[in-house]
């Protein structure tokens, strides 16, 4: 009997001591999850935030915004069969980008008559900018700079605080907001971000105003997002704008056209924000896991069909 | 059959045991830990040429950015290097104020020749001491670039009355000399001292420490002025974090506002005659929950003694050990 007694004693020691360590082990899980991420960095070594899910709270930023009554510009290039994606693009920032915010969509294209007609919230509106075409597709990304130069010069500057300059052929999936604001922002290409840094394919030829020597360099930025504050942007683009017309001067096009400049700005003018991959991401892409949510999105196209020329 | 019974027993204690080690390996907490080994590695490795930014690794034990999305520095999370890359060029000038009244000048020797020595170095700094005892203050010699202003105030025989006035003699100061000779402001305890490098990783528009004493506290245990009559009031459920008020930095301009806000609030208390629970340090987490700082320092930058935490790989600057009732006029 006494044997029978110890043995349920010792049964239930056993029974306590393993419920104490589980509720006390997912107590402290429970603790540190709330805790921002932790399978991420989200801060550069300058100290620049990188915007990750879970590292922001909506609410606490958007309070910080709403008072100073902000206007946000957004410029998109939309040239040749490049309309076709104006409208999912247009419709999906309606869902999704600066909701809650004054947003002004600047959409260059050389035919204006195919900007699609969609429906705009309340303080958004949009101006159509008539620019000429060409039949190369480098020729065209390589003018966007000079476009976004003149455009802060002779609109921007008194009208709106923040500017965006997206790639049209692209798609908004998530929130995206005020979180994505500061000085100069900058993305990460999602093909490259957590890829060394000599796989990056920077411009690697010294003749190029891009270049950037092997050992060198913080990120691989992708062009398809350019942000910050309007004075900061337009520095950007004129930097770039006269580097890109030295190279032409010099008869050499850097590896990623206005992407490679972009990178060697950012390498000497660090952003002072970064947004993670969610906030450019590739259709085609499959997710991994430190991607918890995808914001904005490179569509799924047939380069053929699109482009001028191969 | 009782065999069996035993045999039965070790079994499952076995298996449970098997079962708990693999809830604790797949855990944070153990994650944490190797991860806090790893960080040493990389912190140590910061500043060589070899060194890689990267968005996979790097320090995770630690939470290195708030919810309104400003840095929380801490060793291991930014290179020197780059930082001074950017901020060298500007040419800025660091004013750097700190109050030794009564006994508390005894402090000031420490204080100085230790800021000689970690303090923003490379970078132009002016010590503003405010001292009833101008002749107390101690020769130091100072690097390049870098002197010392010692400015004349009344005495008082309260220690609370000592601290609150120093918004008002801050914010004068920088309506009449600041506003033109510096860019940024740290406005420091004086017993204190450094003893690690702080440098232009601290620099932003506001900054704030987190206290030491509440890093990982939860928000209801916060020392907050929790009186409605008080201006400096935060009621529960509200609250970021528990700043320390030995530490207050930025630009000049955005330190005004913040002391001349505080002077406002501690006249409007002294006029109801209420005395927030930690004087301006109260009122400096009222002004900081509703205008969020740009930039947190981490309790390496406002440390008590000589024991770091398990998180607090290097102490930077630590209030020193005092004997209150030796040094307090009351």
């Amino acid at each position: 009997k006494l044997q029978q007694c110890v043995w349920w004693c010792g049964c239930a020691c056993v029974t306590c001591v393993y419920a104490f360590v589980c509720a006390y082990l997912l107590i402290c899980t429970y603790i540190c999850v709330c805790n921002s991420r932790k399978d991420v960095i989200t801060v550069t070594p300058w100290l620049a935030p990188v915007v990750w899910e879970g590292t922001f709270h909506t609410t606490l930023i958007d309070a910080i915004y709403k008072m100073q009554n902000i206007t946000v510009a957004t410029t998109v290039f939309a040239l040749g069969k490049y309309v076709q994606f104006l409208k999912d693009f247009l419709e999906s920032a309606e869902k999704h980008y600066m909701q809650g915010y004054r947003v002004h969509y600047y959409i260059f294209t050389d035919q204006p008559e195919a900007v699609p007609t969609v429906t705009l919230g309340a303080s958004r509106s949009l101006t159509t900018l008539k620019i000429s075409s060409s039949n190369r597709w480098q020729e065209i990304t390589l003018r966007r700079m000079e476009r976004l130069e003149k455009l802060i010069e002779t609109q921007l500057s008194n009208e709106v605080d923040y500017i965006f300059s997206l790639d049209v052929d692209t798609k908004f999936y998530g929130h995206w907001g005020v979180e994505t604001l500061g000085d100069i922002v900058a993305v990460i290409h999602p093909g490259y971000y957590s890829t060394p840094r000599d796989d990056f394919p920077y411009e690697r030829r010294s003749e190029s105003q891009a270049y950037i020597p092997y050992g060198k360099g913080d990120f691989y930025y992708g062009g398809a997002v350019i942000g910050g504050r309007v004075e900061k942007v337009h520095k950007l683009a004129k930097t770039c704008r006269m580097q890109l017309d030295v190279d032409k001067a010099n008869s050499i096009e850097a590896a990623w056209q206005e992407e490679s400049h972009l990178n060697k700005y950012f390498l000497y003018n660090k952003p002072t924000k970064i947004l993670s991959p969610e906030y450019l991401w590739q259709d085609t892409k499959y997710i991994t896991p430190d991607i918890k949510i995808i914001r904005f999105s490179q569509v799924i196209k047939n380069y053929a069909k699109v482009r001028p020329n191969p | 059959m009782p065999s069996n019974k035993y045999l039965f027993l070790v079994l499952l204690a076995g298996a449970l045991m098997v079962w708990v080690i693999y809830l604790g390996y797949a855990s944070h907490m153990f994650r944490n830990m190797q991860l806090g080994k790893q960080m040493l590695t990389h912190a140590r490795n910061c500043n060589t040429p070899l060194y890689t930014p990267s968005l996979l690794n790097g320090r995770k034990d630690v939470v290195t950015v708030t919810p309104w999305l400003a840095p929380i520095v801490w060793e291991g999370t930014f290179d020197m290097n780059i930082l001074d890359a950017i901020y060298k060029p500007q040419n800025i000038t660091v004013a750097n104020t700190v109050f030794a009244v009564g006994k508390y000048v005894q402090f000031l020797k420490d204080y100085l020749e230790s800021a000689e020595q970690y303090f923003m170095l490379g970078y132009r700094v002016h010590y503003y001491i405010f001292t009833d005892q101008p002749e107390a203050v101690p020769t130091v010699t100072l690097g390049a670039d870098r002197r010392i202003t010692t400015l004349k105030i009344p005495g008082s025989d309260r220690w609370q009355e000592i601290t609150l006035r120093r918004m008002e003699m801050i914010e004068n100061l920088i309506e009449t000399q600041l506003v033109s000779e510096a860019d940024y402001i740290f406005c420091l305890d004086v017993d204190t001292k450094f003893y690690g490098h702080w440098g232009a990783e601290s620099l932003s528009r506001l900054v704030a420490a987190v206290h030491f004493g509440f890093y990982s506290a939860s928000r209801e245990h916060f020392t907050y002025e929790r009186r409605p009559e008080s201006q400096a009031y935060i009621p529960y459920g509200e609250g970021d974090y528990y700043y320390g008020g030995a530490m207050i930095g930025g630009l000049v301009r955005e330190v005004y506002k913040v002391t001349k806000t505080c002077h406002l609030w501690l006249d409007m208390d002294k006029a109801n005659s209420i005395e927030a629970v930690w004087q301006e340090e109260s009122h400096l987490n009222k002004y900081f929950l509703y205008n969020k700082p740009t930039k947190l320092l981490s309790p390496e930058y406002l440390w008590h003694g000589p024991y770091a935490g398990n998180e607090v790989k290097i102490i930077r600057f630590t209030q020193v050990w005092k004997d209150a009732s030796k040094v307090r006029p009351n």
